[in-house]
């Protein structure tokens, strides 16, 4: 390969891994304020409009960056302004990092080229996400420190605490993924949960170490600071550690938040729900290099007329909000399911395009390499996002933990139920003869 | 004092079954509302109303005869009653010979008012009623929501702020005033000043005599 493609592959597959977790932001954002108010019987946001285009609230987002942009920045004059300016830089990058590890696909084969379809190709990815995600806490304790002020100061020294209490048991829930898969390479493990168990079963993380799945995910909240482990935020208590901050630097943390969810919804997809695998499917079966037929032109045909089902299915709905829009308003609002209609036909028209031409023009496999490829990542982002979301589903129904609990919790639930995992994996092992 | 903690069950010292089914609890909520949001008690206020109580204390009016004249016969009980002083009514004689006087000026300042009803009680005439219904009264300047005979006899909606004189710049704290900028203003006329209730004591009831 010439230099230069060999170089713009890798600044694609960092941008990749950094814009996946940027761009769901807004997304996650839009889920936080939207299933909140549902949960709770409100309306939430809808009134923010570009043209009368509302996208369901989701332009809210833009007006909350215009708002933080054009904020205030103040630098509290008894703050530590070496650490208080350090805190939100940190706590970003350490979360954007930790992303860097993981696999959005399988490893690409084109041309007699391999393209790994992650930012980092490292074989101890494992080790790499668990000691960059530590990192991401000094982000709240120099938060804490550098504000000088006792409210931060309580949630950077909770923050620390919790994180050394529920470190622990996260690792040892994934020591039970390394036993069975016997490979700390990230691809590796998702290559591995391709397998089926009993010859029908996804050999998934889920599968194979329930205990270790409900450990970790409990873990990767602890670690993404969400409800109920949020106790360095907690609003009704110390209002959080990023108190003193405001305009872009507040905003630094609060989207920080958010990569964190990305990061920890990635971790349990990756380890635990197959990665980028789709059941059944492996990139051998979609490639059809072990022989057989190749499934990845018919698992697309069935995606794609799935999408076409869909958009047919919410015309009608379209149809009567469009009908209530017209009840309602008197402004640009009242075309907005227009728009939508036009959109939804739209997208039926393409996918039923790319169909037919798919249909007629079987691939090379190349293309097989490439559509399956597209495939799994769009499997592993449908995972991704549906894990961000359970995290806000966790938050708005789950009350915080008293300290006293979160430690008890930590310390005497998780950890020996994580070490009794590892040491009955070990037995099963053993007795199976692996 | 001790409060005694429940008892937990074993499964519910787990946590995770009870968390499941907190978690279905707030997702059968999630989907009742995302698929029957016309049954979301949420009302999207400026295009839906929701018609207020028939006793609520809404903007005042002022009731019309049979022959379009005020009922008001500028008997200063309102304004007695008044807690908040925001009632001014100026009298003049009535043309009729079997009423004495009708009001001339008679305005209500809505900053001021406290829509206690107390004049709507005093009312010997039944000439004040604070039945509209409405309760959005928006205006950008104080003299806005001074509302007068007009207004108030024959005013719907948030009319009473067409039709009101163009806003002058008014000059900052220390800047010297600003010349006057139209020929009434030059020559003294300038248009009606808004008259602004003053204590009680310093109102005067003019009478106009007729020659």
């Amino acid at each position: 390969m010439e230099p230069w493609v060999e170089w713009t592959i890798m600044g694609g597959r960092a941008a990749v891994a950094w814009v996946i977790p940027l761009m769901l932001i807004p997304l996650l954002v839009w889920m936080e304020r939207k299933a909140s108010a549902y949960i709770q019987d409100r309306t939430g946001p809808n009134r923010a409009a570009i043209l009368g285009l509302r996208f369901g609230g989701i332009i809210h987002a833009l007006a909350d960056v215009v708002k933080l942009i054009f904020k205030e920045d103040i630098t509290p004059a008894r703050a530590r302004p070496f650490w208080y300016n350090l805190a939100p830089i940190v706590a970003m990058t350490f979360a954007l990092l930790t992303f860097a590890a993981l696999p959005f696909a399988d490893v690409l084969r084109v041309g007699g080229h391999e393209i790994p379809l992650q930012a980092l190709r490292l074989n101890p990815g494992l080790l790499w996400m668990l000691a960059i995600g530590s990192f991401g806490v000094f982000g709240i304790v120099f938060a804490g420190w550098g504000s000088n002020s006792s409210y931060p100061l309580l949630g950077g020294i909770r923050g620390s605490a919790q994180m050394i209490s529920y470190e622990l048991s996260l690792g040892l829930s994934v020591v039970g993924i390394l036993m069975i898969f016997s490979t700390i390479d990230l691809n590796e493990i998702v290559r591995a949960q391709g397998k089926l168990l009993f010859g029908f079963l996804p050999m998934w993380g889920v599968v194979v170490q329930p205990v270790a799945a409900v450990i970790f995910m409990a873990a990767a909240l602890a670690e993404a600071n969400r409800n109920p482990f949020d106790l360095m935020e907690a609003d009704s208590e110390i209002v959080a550690f990023h108190l003193e901050y405001s305009s872009l630097r507040f905003a630094l943390f609060m989207m920080t938040e958010y990569v964190h969810i990305t990061v920890a919804s990635g971790l349990t997809v990756t380890l635990f729900f197959g990665g980028w695998q789709i059941p059944w499917l492996t990139t051998e079966r979609l490639t059809g290099s072990a022989g057989d037929l190749a499934l990845a032109v018919p698992a697309l045909l069935v995606v794609l007329g799935l999408l076409v089902l869909l958009s047919l299915v919410l015309l009608a709905p379209t149809r009567r909000w469009h009908r209530t829009l017209q009840r309602l308003y008197v402004d640009a609002r009242r075309h907005e399911a227009k728009f939508w209609t036009v959109v939804l036909l739209l997208q039926a028209i393409g996918a039923l395009a790319l169909g037919a031409y798919l249909f007629l023009n079987p691939p090379g496999a190349d293309g097989l390499a490439a559509i399956t490829a597209a495939l799994q990542f769009v499997s592993f982002m449908v995972k991704v996002t549906f894990f961000g979301f359970a995290f806000i589903w966790v938050r708005w129904t789950l009350p915080r933990f008293r300290y006293d609990q979160l430690m008890a919790l930590g310390w005497k639930g998780m950890l020996p139920l994580a070490l009794a995992n590892v040491v009955v994996t070990g037995f099963v092992l053993l007795l199976v003869g692996k | 004092m001790k409060v005694p903690s429940p008892k937990l069950t074993f499964w519910e010292r787990i946590y995770v079954v009870e968390i499941i089914r907190g978690l279905g609890v707030t997702m059968g909520h999630l989907l009742k509302n995302l698929f029957r949001q016309s049954e979301m008690p949420t009302v999207q206020f400026p295009e839906e109303i929701k018609p207020v109580a028939t006793r609520h204390r809404s903007r005042h009016r002022l009731t019309v005869r049979e022959d379009g004249t005020p009922k008001c016969v500028a008997c200063m009980c309102c304004p007695t009653a008044c807690p908040a002083s925001c009632i001014h009514i100026i009298a003049q004689e009535a043309d009729a010979p079997w009423k004495e006087k009708k009001p001339r000026v008679f305005e209500i300042d809505l900053l001021r008012c406290v829509f206690c009803g107390f004049c709507v009680e005093a009312c010997p005439e039944d000439a004040i009623r604070m039945d509209t219904g409405e309760v959005t009264i928006v205006g950008t300047r104080r003299e806005d929501f001074i509302v007068g005979l007009d207004f108030l006899l024959h005013g719907e909606g948030n009319a009473w702020r067409e039709g009101r004189p163009e806003e002058k710049p008014q000059p900052g704290p220390g800047e010297p005033l600003l010349p006057p900028s139209t020929p009434e203003e030059e020559s003294g006329r300038g248009p009606r000043q808004v008259l602004r209730p003053k204590l009680p004591s310093a109102w005067e009831t003019v009478r106009e005599v007729k020659p």
